[in-house]
């Protein structure tokens, strides 16, 4: 191991677990050490993040109380400072994204964020897809200052293999910085989303509905359908709905038919859906976007139509309507 | 409360943009231009504070003179005042540059009490602004806010985590980032649209800024190589029978047909 190397972070175990598949193929390619940083909440033991492919493993110990954005700030400059890695790859969940660019700035470079595809070219520069416009295009982004900073969504990567190897774990040494915010109340919030990113049909809603009780429509159709139910991201930030929403900030899905109700298209969840096999759109506004994005439409009132729709599946099925 | 600083992206209208059917890039040049939607819930955001606590609300825009335009919609709304830093027609800055002209411009609009800007733009989709001036300015950073309320002179904020809404407090200033949850922008009325001609809107050079005019001339550490927007070919039939009920039958036919359905 003679350069420099790869450091990769996230707070998010699984998705620690992904980086560092790609942190250990780019470290390979460099001919440099991995490292990582133990600290979240939960940490992972330092030794199964050696098996999953870290050379060496920083440990920040600060059991016990909520960690504000400086703590997280001081351990990675730090461990960067320890390790002076080329590349820096961080995860991207909320905590992430305000994490990197501020490594950035302390550390004078620029950031690629919510990378889809990350490559290192001949020159040693890293080269990223990342969406851009809402979501409706992809940008080819190359990043030319040294280290390289760049953060990396859930699931673009497969998780790493445990093996048994050996590395490294040193403790950081630094002191806790001063917070400059107070945590003074956390409400866990139930996380779910998996069942629908993993869904072979998704029906979903949107402002379309018109009531809470209303999405009674909906879950009669999924059960007919064997299917999960979706929501654009009003349905489930504003009014509360539901739990998870599909889209750009939300959940990307591939399912083999997806049926939007009462979904107007914008950017924002088209680029949540565009996986799909079949797209299936039900609205009343027959100049609404979804139907440029739909393989097949409905024009008519979501109101009439689903009774319908789900009468008419459970006759195929042979149940009582 | 002094002045709040809401920071506005002269941004690409997401509604408006078109692709090019041959290349499938998008046709940038011409493009019409627009602050963003939750650069507008930032500045909403401003000016509720401002009606409670006092103070002015200035905007301040990486742009050039054609950000003119965009900016008159936020003047419209209840902006004070708009500032440019003007990098000249056509030129490209990275996430790193435009943030260090941010800093040197808040540096000459001290003293400030708040810098409001949104979560990310929608256009470029970065989120680093609100973080990077953040470290730049040595101040408080709050991200993905959703409720803002000063209370005895603090912050308080509600974070939108993944796993958790988090509460927290701190002092200002600040810099504070929001997310599209936080309110509602206001539409401007026809009133406030004249009179937001005779705002004062204040252009920065480069060489009137504590900067290098190179890091805007020079190398920029992030360079985009190409912008596609990828096709997928969509078969955008509209199912229609001579009623609704035949309607629904002929879409369970296709879906048959598509070999989608899984009717247990
Ligand atoms: C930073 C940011 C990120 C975002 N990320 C996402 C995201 O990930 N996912 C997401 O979904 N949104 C996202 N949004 C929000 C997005 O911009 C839109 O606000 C949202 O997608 C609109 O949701 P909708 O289609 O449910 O509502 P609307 O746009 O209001 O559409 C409702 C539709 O229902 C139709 N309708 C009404 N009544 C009926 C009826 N009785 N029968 C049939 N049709 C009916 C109407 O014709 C209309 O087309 C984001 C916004 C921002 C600013």
């Amino acid at each position: 191991m003679t350069g420099k190397g790869v450091m990769v972070y996230s707070e998010d175990k699984e998705l620690e677990l992904q980086l560092l598949r790609k942190g250990r193929e780019f470290a390979d390619k460099l001919n440099g050490p991995l490292s990582t940083v133990s600290l979240s909440r939960e940490p992972i033991d330092a030794d199964e993040l050696i098996r999953y492919g870290a050379d060496r493993v920083f440990l920040y110990k600060d059991p016990g109380f909520d960690l504000d954005i400086e703590t997280y700030r001081a351990a990675l400059l730090m461990a960067v400072k320890r390790a002076s890695p080329e590349v820096i790859l961080i995860g991207s969940t909320r905590r992430g994204r305000e994490l990197a660019p501020r490594i950035a700035s302390a550390l004078g470079t620029g950031c690629m964020t919510e990378c889809i595809e990350l490559e290192i070219d001949e020159r040693g520069d890293l080269l990223a897809r990342r969406l851009v416009y809402g979501g409706s295009a992809v940008a080819l982004e190359r990043s030319r200052n040294r280290p390289h900073v760049a953060t990396v969504p859930p699931r673009v990567f497969r998780r790493a293999e445990p093996s048994e190897r050996t590395g490294e774990v040193m403790e950081l040494g630094i002191e806790k910085p001063k917070p400059r915010t107070i945590v003074v109340e956390r409400r866990e919030k139930s996380r779910g989303g998996e069942a629908l990113e993993n869904a072979r049909i998704i029906v979903a809603a949107g402002r379309g509905f018109r009531r809470r009780e209303d999405l009674k429509l909906l879950e009669e159709l999924a059960r007919v359908l064997g299917a999960e139910i979706g929501c654009t991201r009003p349905l489930a930030a504003d009014n509360g709905w539901l739990n998870e929403w599909i889209g750009i900030s939300g959940h990307k899905v591939k399912p083999q038919l997806y049926i939007a109700c009462g979904i107007s298209g914008t950017v924002q969840h088209l680029a949540g859906i565009r996986d799909s096999q079949v797209i299936v759109s039900i609205n009343k506004d027959e100049s609404a976007n979804i139907f440029q994005a739909s393989d097949y439409g409905l024009v008519g009132d979501l109101y009439t139509i689903l009774p319908l729709l789900t009468g008419t599946l459970r006759r195929i099925k042979g149940e009582p309507i | 409360m002094n002045r709040v600083i809401v920071l506005l992206k002269d941004a690409v209208d997401l509604s408006e943009l078109k692709v090019d059917p041959s290349t499938r890039k998008p046709l940038l040049e011409g493009a019409k231009r627009r602050i963003g939607e939750l650069d507008k819930r930032a500045l909403e955001e401003a000016l509720r504070i401002k009606e409670r606590e006092g103070g002015e609300v200035c905007t301040l825009t990486v742009g050039d003179e054609g950000s003119r335009t965009p900016l008159l919609e936020a003047l419209a709304m209840g902006a004070d005042k708009a500032y440019i830093v003007n990098i000249g027609t056509g030129v490209w800055v990275d996430t790193l540059t435009t943030s260090i002209l941010l800093e040197a411009a808040v540096r000459r609009l001290t003293p400030f009490d708040l810098i409001l800007c949104g979560e990310m733009s929608l256009d470029s989709l970065s989120s680093q602004m609100g973080p990077r001036l953040a470290e730049l300015l040595d101040l408080p950073q709050i991200t993905y806010v959703k409720q803002l309320a000063i209370e005895g002179g603090r912050l308080k904020a509600v974070r939108d985590l993944e796993d958790a809404d988090e509460v927290v407090q701190a002092d200002l200033p600040a810099v504070v980032s929001v997310s599209r949850e936080i309110n509602e922008p206001r539409i401007p009325s026809l009133m406030s649209i004249m009179k937001a001609r005779s705002k004062p809107i204040i252009t920065f050079d480069i060489a009137s800024l504590d900067v290098s005019p190179e890091i805007v001339s020079g190398e920029q550490s992030i360079e985009i190589i190409s912008v596609e927007a990828p096709q997928v070919e969509r078969k955008r039939i509209i199912v229609k029978g001579e009623t609704i009920e035949e309607s629904v039958e002929k879409l369970v036919h296709h879906l048959v047909t598509e070999g989608v359905l899984e009717v247990r």
